[in-house]
């Protein structure tokens, strides 16, 4: 090799190479390959583009190909949906920068204290807002959450069905269906949709007794807001009546939303899973998911968890306090095959960045963000369902609501695509997921919406809907 | 020896994070909308509002920064040198985490209309043409959220292939290896079927003889990695792949150890249906503690419609990129997590593959086994350190396997003692290896191709230090670490119920419970070790 050294490798340097081939004494690196039998090799070179070998180079490359997206800084977007547009607080960007965070790899507790301790705290916090005393470290995203709790329910109580509202998110349901695992496998969840009110998108309660009533089920999976952005006014007989079955009550929550709504721990339920993009995270174009798993501190709660846990636990110290994983030989790393579900990888990067979040808005913050979105949310509301054939459909939600175009006689394709035209991403169709529910788009209103984007929206849509 | 690093962790005896502030503080305020929107009172029901706020800390902004930036100066990272075996830790090029935060993909919706995601959706489908070439794969797909994610994928892809031949009642078991890493049969077994785990032969790698005893009418799948963690190749791997088939099974590589052989084997041409690349480890993406990951998880022409969605389209005639939907592939397994999957991480090892380019990645290859090599010559050279396997007398690849059994016996210490003394001096602790352990002791480094000669020598300089310390001051490296913010971590009480606290709330009220001891509270210290026998890997 007589090419200038890579900068990414500190022994690509010429004389390094042929040190380290004279120390171990071969005269080319190929002899060191002989374990892999002639068949097994790649025939001719690898074919890929050239190098960008200089960072240069490198970076108006990466550069000018992203700025060919448009993104939601550049254009103004009512887009939700399992992904949400929030303020990303300067702090949390400097934090999940920090490369001792970023490159860190498994460690010790003693060693990596700072890293374990923000997992603590990312736990510690998230209790709060759930009124909840038992979380694991995140997993991939809120759909695999679900899953997880619902595999976790099953495991508890030996059944092996759960109730989902039939207007669930189509992605999340996806995901849980995967988790579910088919019929001809064993282990096989049954997926029993639930009917919801189509006036308001709460649960039909008499549905939900009569599909509680065969004694099979393992869970009830309820969200508070819905799929659909409304609120479940009646998520506390929903956990009565699922406890009554002998059903757990799994709550799927947008964290954001609990400065002002009521916990799902004090509402009853009993494993609370939901997203952890909205605390902190951009949404990197869906690369910014992840999803939490709490519960109560119950030993029938605990044993079933397939995610990474910490623990606080004294040290071997004076007075001193460290974070280590409690309840390890539980995952598939202690007993492969035997272990809860599996763990992995996740997003643990994120969790740190979550803490910091959570940190930074404190009690006050949380009440002010949820009564801000809240109310900015039903204000545009108000002014998109003024528009003539425009309609929205549910009485009370948080931060996403359908707005119906039925009245208009635009599909939704038709509408966004105008929308476009003028700088403005318009909300999910739901036409095809929510056939039911006609020319629908589902749009999402957040602190970061001012009243002048809203009437900027408004005035569009008027042009494209007259 | 070159003389050892005087290191010392930053110690800063930072609270928990719920001790702090003062009420009143604040760290954000929020945008207030304006006196003419409805109250919250009149929006939400009263029955449906919080009515006791949550515990959060009342902070100012500085005092939650500088918090976090205390807990990221006592976390050890590869802030030093960093050989954690299996996981492959590279240079994670800044230039990538700056091009990745800038909005143009930070502030991406995946639900935007296609026309304003061209920039990123090239950068991903040409990501997916690079891993075609290293593989020899059809298409690959980028949702799993890391290795074990994508190992799933793979168990799913299996029970959709085989339910679309109407032979899933039938093919209930997936047959891996026990130096197979265990999120392969875990996934399996999660996603509904029975685990057959092969042994260890004679030559470091199991017999043909016992896969053929494992396989029958009910093989689904063979899941396995190559070259196992030891850095023993298992030379009768297409073989192998051909009696899966015969038995009417999927063959699945699980590629973790990827760096040792890319640009030399494909997975494709060794026969296999699908494979797995975690591009947070071999293509240069970070760690970041255990993810945001991804499992890059690539298959056979015959497995594409089994895929989950969206795949990313190109069409040659108008130049545009786009997705391929669930709606539109009726035997997709449909999907294993929203979206697309950490697309960040995807452009980053987009960025890494056109930094090295196809010589690169070669060097990269001849680096990494270079140095492992030359780690040999001196690590056999260490008192009481033997490599395992040594019947196996032909070089290992990118990482060998060793045991310091010969050192606990004859001092009492063991490779937890090891790995808590060698990050005194600012070394990270080393792999040690999956359970259940088939050699006493391990201690598995994997060198790669960042690290200097000097890095890797000064790694093999402070093990050695640590052996001499067990030998002449053994209780030096039993109680270690010394260097560090706080001593090992007492792990009697771990996972005791009475004692666990996950969180702050928990570890109040335990603390508050009678005749608990609880953490701080000068609990008697027990014999556990940090776990560090454990890869957060995958």
């Amino acid at each position: 090799m007589t090419r200038t050294a890579h900068p990414y490798m500190a022994n690509s340097a010429p004389a390094l190479r042929q040190e380290l081939l004279d120390a171990v004494g071969v005269a080319d690196v190929e002899e060191l390959f002989a374990q892999i039998p002639a068949d097994h090799r790649i025939k001719g070179a690898l074919r890929l583009p050239p190098p960008l070998r200089s960072e240069a180079e490198l970076h108006r490359h990466l550069r000018t190909t992203l700025q060919r997206n448009v993104s939601c800084e550049a254009n103004l977007s009512f887009l939700g949906g399992g992904v949400w547009q929030h303020h990303v607080p300067a702090v949390c960007d400097e934090i999940a920068q920090r490369t001792e965070f970023v490159t860190s790899e498994w460690g010790t507790p003693s060693s990596d204290l700072g890293r374990n301790q923000a997992w603590f705290e990312f736990a510690s916090q998230l209790g709060e807002l759930l009124d909840m005393d038992f979380a694991g470290l995140p997993v991939y995203s809120w759909g695999c959450a679900a899953g997880h709790a619902i595999r976790m329910a099953a495991r508890i109580t030996g059944r092996a069905e759960v109730l989902v509202p039939a207007t669930l998110d189509r992605e999340r349901l996806a995901v849980i269906r995967t988790y579910c695992a088919p019929p001809e496998v064993r282990d096989h969840i049954a997926l029993v949709e639930v009917a919801v009110d189509p006036a308001t998108d709460r649960l039909d309660l008499a549905d939900l007794e009569r599909k509680l009533a065969g004694g099979a089920t393992a869970a009830v999976y309820v969200e508070h807001p819905t799929g659909l952005g409304a609120l479940e006014t009646q998520v506390a007989e929903i956990a009565r009546l699922a406890r009554a079955a002998g059903a757990e009550t799994i709550a799927g929550v947008d964290p954001l939303s609990l400065g002002i709504l009521s916990p799902p721990g004090a509402w009853g339920a009993d494993i609370a899973v939901g997203p952890t993009q909205p605390l902190g995270i951009h949404m990197n174009c869906g690369g910014g998911s992840g999803g939490f798993i709490a519960t109560r501190d119950e030993e029938r709660y605990a044993r079933q968890y397939p995610t990474l846990q910490v623990s606080i636990a004294p040290t071997r110290g004076e007075d001193e306090r460290g974070f280590a994983m409690t309840l390890f030989e539980q995952s598939s790393y202690g007993r492969r095959e035997e272990g809860n579900d599996w763990t992995g990888n996740s997003v643990y990067l994120w969790a740190v960045v979550n803490a910091v979040y959570m940190s930074l808005l404190g009690p006050q913050g949380f009440a002010e963000l949820g009564e801000t979105i809240v109310r900015r949310s039903h204000d545009a509301a108000a002014r998109i369902a003024a528009l003539p054939g425009v309609e929205v459909r549910f009485p009370h939600f948080f931060k996403e609501f359908v707005v119906s175009f039925e009245g208009t006689g635009r599909t939704v394709a038709e509408v966004n695509a105008g929308l476009l035209e003028r700088g403005v991403f318009g909300g999910q169709d739901l036409s095809a997921s929510h056939p039911q529910l006609g020319q629908s788009a589902l749009w999402c209103v957040t602190e970061v919406h001012t009243r002048e984007d809203v009437e900027r929206a408004v005035a569009a849509l008027a042009e494209v809907v007259a | 020896m070159s003389r050892l690093p005087r290191f010392h962790a930053a110690q800063w005896d930072e609270p928990v994070v719920m001790e702090m502030g003062r009420p009143g503080r604040r760290g954000q305020l929020l945008p207030q909308v304006e006196d003419d929107v409805a109250p919250l009172e009149q929006l939400v029901p009263a029955e449906l509002r919080r009515t006791a706020a949550p515990k959060l800390p009342e902070l100012s902004e500085f005092e939650v920064q500088r918090h976090y930036l205390h807990l990221s100066q006592m976390t050890l990272g590869m802030m030093g040198v960093n050989l954690f075996g299996t996981c492959t830790m590279k240079y994670n090029a800044r230039v990538n985490e700056h091009v990745t935060a800038r909005p143009e993909l930070a502030e991406l919706h995946p639900g935007q209309p296609l026309e304003t995601l061209q920039g990123v959706l090239k950068l991903v489908h040409d990501f997916e043409s690079f891993v075609r070439e290293l593989s020899g794969m059809a298409r690959f797909v980028f949702q799993p959220g890391g290795g074990a994610d994508a190992a799933y994928t793979h168990a799913c892809v299996t029970r959709a292939y085989h339910a679309s031949r109407g032979e899933l009642d039938q093919r209930t078991e997936v047959v891996t290896t026990i130096q197979t890493h265990p999120c392969n049969a875990a996934t399996a077994a999660a996603a509904g079927f029975d685990v057959v785990t092969l042994p260890l032969g004679p030559d470091g790698y199991p017999t043909i003889e016992s896969l053929r005893a494992a396989l029958s009418e009910r093989t689904a799948a063979l899941m396995v990695g190559n070259p196992d963690d030891m850095g023993i190749y298992n030379p009768d791997l297409k073989r192998w792949v051909e009696l899966v088939h015969e038995a009417g099974g999927l063959a699945f590589y699980d590629s973790a150890t990827f760096n040792g052989v890319m640009s030399r084997v494909r997975a494709r041409e060794l026969g296999f249906d699908a494979c797995m690349y975690m591009l947070h480890k071999t293509f240069g993406a970070p760690k970041g503690g255990g993810g945001p990951a991804v499992g890059a998880y690539g298959c056979s022409e015959e497995l594409v419609p089994f895929l989950p969605r969206p795949l990313v389209t190109f069409d040659e005639a108008t130049g545009r990129y786009g997705v391929e939907t669930v709606e539109q592939a009726p035997q997709s397994i449909g999907k294993v997590r929203e979206f697309w999957g950490n697309v960040p991480v995807v452009v980053k090892a987009y960025a890494w593959v056109r930094a090295l380019g196809a010589e690169g990645i070669r060097d990269a290859a001849d680096l990494s086994v270079l140095a492992n090599n030359y780690m040999e010559t001196r690590l056999a050279q260490v008192r009481g350190v033997r490599r395992t396997n040594p019947g196996v007398d032909k070089p290992r690849l990118e990482m060998t396997r060793w045991s310091l059994e010969q050192v606990r016996e004859e001092t009492g210490v063991d490779v937890h003692d090891v790995s808590n003394r060698m990050v005194d001096f600012g070394v990270d602790a080393p792999w040690l290896a999956h359970e259940p352990w088939l050699t006493p002791e391990p201690v598995t480094p994997e060198p790669g191709e960042l690290w200097s000669k000097e890095d890797v020598d000064l790694w093999i300089d402070v093990l050695e230090h640590v052996v001499e310390e067990a030998y002449s001051d053994p209780e030096k490296v039993r109680s270690a670490p010394h260097n560090h913010a706080i001593a090992q971590v007492d792990l009697s009480g771990i996972d005791d119920p009475a004692q666990w606290a996950t969180t702050w709330r928990a570890h109040l009220k335990k603390r508050a419970a009678p005749g608990d001891g609880g953490a701080g509270g000068g609990a008697e210290a027990g014999a556990g070790a940090p776990s560090a026998g454990a890869e957060a890997g995958s």
